[in-house]
């Protein structure tokens, strides 16, 4: 059964067409992948589904709910979390701060103006096991934007998985940090999404390919195939689009 | 965590504070300083919601200290002529609750963006009400503004507030308990959230808020306790006029906040108290002081960009490691000369501004029209300013010594300017 479904997706800047005509179902509970050159539109993508932009044309369905253009905030709730490609916290807030803010909508504090954060100790145990988790507990009481950057983009990644979404979207998760870190954060995304749907943009093939139940690609805002690792691996138009090119250049 | 006790001491110090004050200041004039403080106090601590914890820069901010206050007169004439009947300590309340009315009603559109558009509206929404206090008359009471009798209704244990003293102690009580809500505030989901909004909205929607909501919510609980100094000013001064919804007293929150420093809680505290004291103070003796005013805040703006709280809290890296003392040498070094500068800047200034055309400063006589009075004084400001830049290195160079420890963190606390600079 698919959770998210996009069915003739247009995105346009002004003349330029950068996604065109995308159909796209994300299985329930699977872990799919979104590679393609730089400038393809994967980000683009990611934004329109999250309703960061509004689509040119076309239908964005998340649980059977029509999402386009509605505010991420709605989405959100619903059940759809993401992470963004460019660092994108809460800088002056400390690291702490940050992991609790991005929990306490879906524990149901909303707006609530009547409760005392310091007596919410689930709550801040929860905040707490997360930067664990993701090897921040040392840097809790720091300002997030003072953290170094690989440091950030852990928290970057908390702060998407953190609210247990069912759907979670992850935009170049790695990109910037050490192979080791790489390694964790991969163990991290692995262990926070079990039993959830996954969407990755992912540069790095290794990753993508030992991650991945399904593989979308995309060149020039097209999907151009959508299937197992092994297929795409074995696909001439995808080898020729992109992975050829990746080989050459790496 | 820190200990309860360790949470409770500031409070405590602070009712100390408050009880204590007017029994060592208890001249007329302090009394009467002492209540512009309280009120002052509540006003720059609810601006504070706005700018400092929500991003939110208002420049019309006094709508709602007005607009509140106005009301709390108008409920004093109605104790007065027994439209209603309740003790007049409840008047902040009334001021409270018709500052959040008026909020309420503002903020649903006006908070739907932050930065440019959001002060803009503000500044426009500020004029509007300002200009309509001269229109509506029956209820703004025109150019004399309207005034009332706080010493009807019911006395609360055979007070009857006819003097500044008990009205202190009333305005103390409702000052304690509104920065006490206010503190708490920023430590609910909803405060939080404010400076999430504050520090990046478009994340704050990605995990399940609307930054408008998050902003509404601030900028209501601000028009609130706005609304309670306003009430605050009505019970104080018995009568209110345009003048105290206008830009100028808008601006003037603004100052106070931010001289005192945006980003601590306290910071607007120290603000409303500095600026009440130099306002009463220094106008005493100048006519200038709204120029010097002007100044002290630029230079905030420039080299204190955290204000007067985030410069103490520089200290704290020293102070925990017992190396404040090293720097009392080096400040006073620097300090010194300094003053003379700033002391000779401000004679300058006096002199050229004075009309009997001299001035005696230390039994010296200066004279506005001799050129050698002022080549004098020029001299001297060079040499103080010229001292003044030689000691810089040194103090400089103790203030790293003092916040030296391994950790790289401390070296931190030294760049405030480039910090601060980020911040804005
Ligand atoms: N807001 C915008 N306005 C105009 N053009 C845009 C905008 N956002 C993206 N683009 C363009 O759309 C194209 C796709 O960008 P996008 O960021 O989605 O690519 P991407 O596949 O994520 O690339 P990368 O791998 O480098 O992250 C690029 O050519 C980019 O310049
Ligand atoms: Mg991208």
């Amino acid at each position: 059964m698919s959770i998210l479904s996009l069915q003739g997706v247009c995105k346009n800047f002004g003349a330029t067409k950068i996604i065109r005509n995308v159909d796209l179902d994300i299985i329930e509970g699977e872990k799919h992948a979104i590679i393609g050159p730089n400038g393809a539109g994967k980000s683009t993508l990611f934004h329109l589904i999250s309703g960061r932009y509004q689509v040119s044309a076309g239908t964005i369905r998340f649980k059977g709910e029509d999402i386009h253009n509605r505010p991420p905030y709605e989405i959100n709730r619903l059940g759809l979390a993401r992470s963004f490609q460019v660092t994108n916290i809460f800088p002056r807030l400390n690291v702490f701060e940050n992991m609790r803010c991005a929990l306490l909508w879906s524990r149901g504090y909303g707006y609530s103006f009547w409760q005392l954060l310091g007596r919410q100790h689930s709550l801040n145990e929860e905040a707490m096991h997360m930067l664990e988790q993701i090897g921040l507990l040392d840097r809790a009481k720091i300002p997030a934007g003072e953290l170094a950057y690989a440091q950030q983009r852990a928290l970057e990644l908390g702060i998407a998985v953190a609210g247990g979404a069912d759907l979670i979207m992850l935009d170049e998760p790695v990109a910037g940090m050490s192979h080791s870190e790489a390694e964790n954060a991969v163990e991290l995304i692995r262990r926070i999404t079990e039993g959830k749907t996954l969407i990755m943009v992912e540069h790095d093939m290794n990753i993508v390919f030992d991650v991945a139940d399904r593989i979308t690609v995309l060149v020039y805002g097209e999907v151009i195939a959508t299937d197992t690792p092994e297929k795409i691996r074995a696909n001439r138009n995808v080898q020729e689009a992109y992975l050829g090119e990746v080989a050459e250049s790496a | 965590m820190k200990s309860l006790s360790m949470k409770l001491l500031p409070w405590a110090g602070y009712l100390i504070a408050m009880l204590g004050l007017p029994l060592i200041f208890n001249s007329v004039l302090a009394i009467s300083i002492l209540n512009q403080m309280a009120i002052a106090i509540v006003f720059a601590l609810s601006y504070n919601m706005l700018l400092g914890q929500g991003g939110m820069l208002s420049f019309g901010h006094a709508v709602y200290f007005g607009l509140g206050g106005f009301l709390a007169v108008h409920a004093l004439i109605m104790i007065e002529f027994e439209t209603v009947y309740f003790s007049i300590i409840y008047i902040p309340l009334v001021g409270g609750v018709f500052g959040l009315l008026a909020a309420l009603f503002i903020g649903s559109f006006s908070t739907r963006k932050a930065g440019t558009v959001f002060a803009m509206i503000s500044l426009g929404v500020g004029e509007l009400i300002a200009a309509s206090s001269l229109i509506f008359v029956s209820f703004f009471g025109g150019e004399a503004g309207v005034s009332g009798d706080r010493t009807y209704g019911p006395p609360l244990f055979g007070i009857e507030f006819f003097q500044n003293i008990e009205i202190y102690y009333l305005a103390a009580a409702w000052v304690f308990i509104a920065t006490l809500f206010m503190y708490l505030f920023t430590q609910t989901p909803a405060g939080r959230m404010a400076n999430a909004v504050r520090d990046n909205p478009e994340r704050a929607e990605f995990i399940g808020y609307s930054a408008r909501w998050v902003r509404f919510i601030s900028f209501a609980a601000a028009g609130f306790f706005a609304g309670v100094a306003g009430g605050l000013f009505a019970l104080n001064y018995e009568f209110i006029t345009e003048e105290n919804l206008n830009a100028a007293t808008s601006g003037r929150v603004l100052l106070m906040a931010y001289i005192g420093g945006l980003g601590y809680f306290i910071g607007p505290i120290i603000g409303a108290v500095v600026l009440t004291l130099m306002n009463s103070l220094l106008s005493n003796y100048s006519e200038l002081w709204m120029l010097y005013l002007g100044i002290l805040f630029v230079l905030t703006v420039m080299f204190l960009p955290r204000g007067f709280a985030g410069f103490i809290m520089m200290h704290q890296v020293a102070w925990a490691q017992g190396k404040l003392k090293h720097l009392l040498l080096p400040y006073l070094v620097t300090g010194i000369p300094a003053l003379l500068f700033t002391s000779l800047c401000i004679i300058m200034i006096e002199l050229s501004h004075h009309e009997e055309g001299a001035m005696h400063v230390l039994g010296i006589t200066l004279e506005q029209s001799s050129s050698l009075s002022w080549i004098l004084l020029a001299f001297a400001t060079a040499a103080a300013f010229y001292a003044t830049r030689r000691t810089l290195p040194q103090l400089r160079s103790a203030w790293d010594t003092a916040n030296h420890i391994g950790d790289p963190a401390s070296t931190k606390e030294e760049d405030t300017t480039a910090k601060g600079a980020k911040q804005s």
